[in-house]
């Protein structure tokens, strides 16, 4: 009979009722629930995943060395004698130096953001957990920097100091530690003023151990998600610096390098010219909209 | 409101002053002497030593801050090392053309962000709203400088339909806003330059209007009877002040984010003069560009939160 479905629902329903659900997921059963059901994030967490291997595995892929110049094969058009992207104006097989050139710019999109994360929650827990003077002597000097926009504050330093990867990572550092910091700041002044924490204190905690065992717990999820939303930005501001002159020397493979010393060559051949930006592009668009996934699933606001 | 407006502008001065402590602070950490820094490598020992003096650079460095600040204040930027010419003069010339950038970059940007933002968030879970919602996030991801030699590609190199370069024809004598052909310089770059902008914007508006959205006194609205394009009014109203916050933001990056776009087409603005001191080393230019566009970033902040509590008296009060 049809309707013997139709008959059983108010059972269901009742059932329901007396017994909960009956498996609880856990925080991080939950995150990764939701992530399993996100296919767009799982998609561009898959074209991340390969950029990474790429950029790692570049030896071993890369069809030509990437140093390797020719007079006669400068400037040649996709697919020119094996060269599946062109050469470049020095010859150089065009592939080859995107997968090196993969290598400097992942590096320059992670580790500045790492490092500020790191320097920048410290600073940002001090003055949210400390308050007062402290506070306001950390978020004040904060401010400061905060009145730079980011691309004139990264080249302001990158161009004092004089170019080089190391340098540029300093400038990117220096750009990212106040955001941080004011997203670690936030995170914990709103923990600190829970009933939770005036318990721990009245049981005897102190404050290394309140921070280690309340805060920081409460404080990594934004300043992680935080984080991961800031590796594109990083990523197209250390490939800005290189486009500038202020990043990766040649002739070492840079995405932005390249794009600045393809710009002349665009007359001869316009679509190897573009070919960098797309890989900037990619990259940064992917970073972003994983960061997006996650931050959906980890259920974190900023 | 009085009160707020000067607590508001005390607020900006010990920010100003900060800005400054970091631009004066550029020339010391570059490498080297930072009297090399300042001056001419072909400088003979004696015009050093007379500089040393003059510009106080043989007493204590807080002195050395003073004396400086007091030189800006009075518009001496000091000397470009490539072109022997004042800072000021060159900023200031730089400057103006970059307004003119800006002029047309930041209506076009903050009207199409605001708009495709709020279109978003009042159909959100719709067709037009995914859509959006890629736009921006492509728009975001975008490297600026990247999306000026491929628009550069297309419209100058294989189209031939303008100008790839520059800020006027060859051999003109300045740039006459109303003249097709010079005003045909500008379409390129400023599209350029408005995409990041309107990525963020239409974010930013899409999350402020779908969060009225869900406050309660919306539904009151409804309740009472009110068409639905007047909710829409009252919703947008008040997602106001959210966007306007960051268009202040947008505008600063509009400013740093010129250097990129003004390179790619080599437009005689701010950036560009940025990247020129940087390829020669031209570390009082770089001082006097940063201090300059970094004010004028502050200011702007100053403005926008004013205008902020003009429109949102809530503000006032917090």
């Amino acid at each position: 009979m049809a309707d013997i479905a139709e008959l059983r629902k108010p059972l269901e329903a009742f059932e329901e009722q007396v017994a909960p659900a009956t498996r609880v997921r856990g925080y991080w059963q939950s995150v990764l629930y939701r992530l399993r059901h996100d296919p767009v994030t799982l998609a561009f967490g898959a074209v991340v995943l390969l950029i990474v291997v790429l950029a790692i595995v570049a030896p071993l892929v890369a069809p030509f060395d990437p140093y390797k110049e020719s007079i006669v094969g400068r400037l040649k058009p996709f697919g020119w004698h094996e060269h599946l992207l062109g050469t470049d104006e020095l010859g150089r097989d065009m592939l080859s130096r995107l997968l090196y050139g993969g290598r400097v710019s992942l590096l320059m999109g992670v580790v500045p953001v790492l490092i500020a994360s790191i320097v920048g929650g410290l600073l940002g827990i001090v003055g949210g957990f400390a308050g007062g003077r402290i506070n306001t002597a950390i978020m004040r000097t904060m401010d400061v920097f905060y009145a730079f926009p980011s691309v004139l504050l990264a080249v302001a330093i990158a161009g004092a100091m004089g170019g080089g990867i190391g340098n540029g990572m300093v400038a990117l550092t220096m750009v990212f530690i106040p955001p941080m910091c004011r997203v670690a700041e936030t995170a914990t002044t709103q923990v600190r003023a829970l009933d939770y924490i005036e318990a721990a204190r009245a049981t005897g905690a102190g404050p290394i151990k309140i921070i280690r065992y309340h805060v920081l717990s409460n404080v990594l999820g934004p300043v992680f998600i935080y984080a991961s939303s800031l590796v594109s930005v990083s990523i197209l501001l250390a490939s800005g610096l290189s486009f500038l002159g202020l990043g990766v020397r040649p002739p070492m493979p840079d995405w932005g390098l390249m794009l600045s010393t393809l710009r002349q060559s665009i007359y001869v051949v316009p679509f190897v010219c573009a070919v960098p930006g797309v890989a900037i592009f990619v990259t940064s668009i992917c970073f972003n909209l994983v960061s997006d996934g996650l931050r959906a699933a980890m259920d974190v606001r900023i | 409101m009085s009160f707020y407006i000067l607590r508001r502008i005390l607020y900006a001065i010990p920010i100003a002053f900060g800005v400054s402590v970091v631009c004066f602070s550029l020339v010391y950490i570059a490498p080297g002497d930072p009297l090399q820094t300042v001056m001419p490598p072909d400088a003979t020992a004696e015009t050093i030593a007379i500089v040393k003096k003059a510009y106080g650079f043989d007493k204590p460095l807080p002195m050395q801050f003073l004396i400086w600040l007091g030189r800006v204040l009075t518009g001496d930027f000091g000397m470009s090392i490539s072109t022997r010419r004042p800072v000021f003069l060159e900023v200031s010339e730089a400057l103006a053309n970059t307004s003119l950038l800006a002029l047309f970059a930041v209506p076009l940007a903050f009207f199409t962000g605001y708009v495709m933002g709020a279109i978003a968030g009042c159909f959100p879970g719709r067709w037009v709203d995914r859509l959006v919602t890629g736009a921006a996030v492509v728009g975001v991801s975008l490297p600026n400088y990247w999306l000026g030699i491929v628009l550069v590609i297309f419209f100058a190199v294989e189209y031939m339909l303008l100008p790839a370069t520059g800020m006027g024809p060859t051999g003109s004598t300045g740039f006459h806003i109303l003249e097709w052909s010079s005003a045909r310089f500008l379409v390129l770059p400023v599209i350029t330059l408005s995409m990041i902008p309107v990525g963020i914007l239409s974010r930013t508006t899409r999350a402020a209007v779908a969060e009225v959205r869900n406050q309660e006194f919306v539904q009151t609205l409804r309740a009472k009877g009110l068409s639905e394009w007047a909710v829409t009014r009252h919703v947008l109203k008040n997602s106001l002040p959210q966007v306007m916050a960051v268009m202040g933001l947008q505008f600063g990056y509009l400013l740093g984010g010129s250097i990129l776009v003004e390179t790619v087409f080599t437009w005689p603005g701010s950036g560009f003069l940025l990247s020129k001191a940087i390829i020669n080393r031209d570390v009082p230019v770089l001082q006097g560009t940063i201090l300059t566009l970094s004010l004028v970033f502050v200011a702007t902040n100053l403005v926008v939160d004013l205008l902020q509590s003009l429109i949102d008296p809530r503000i006032r009060r917090a």
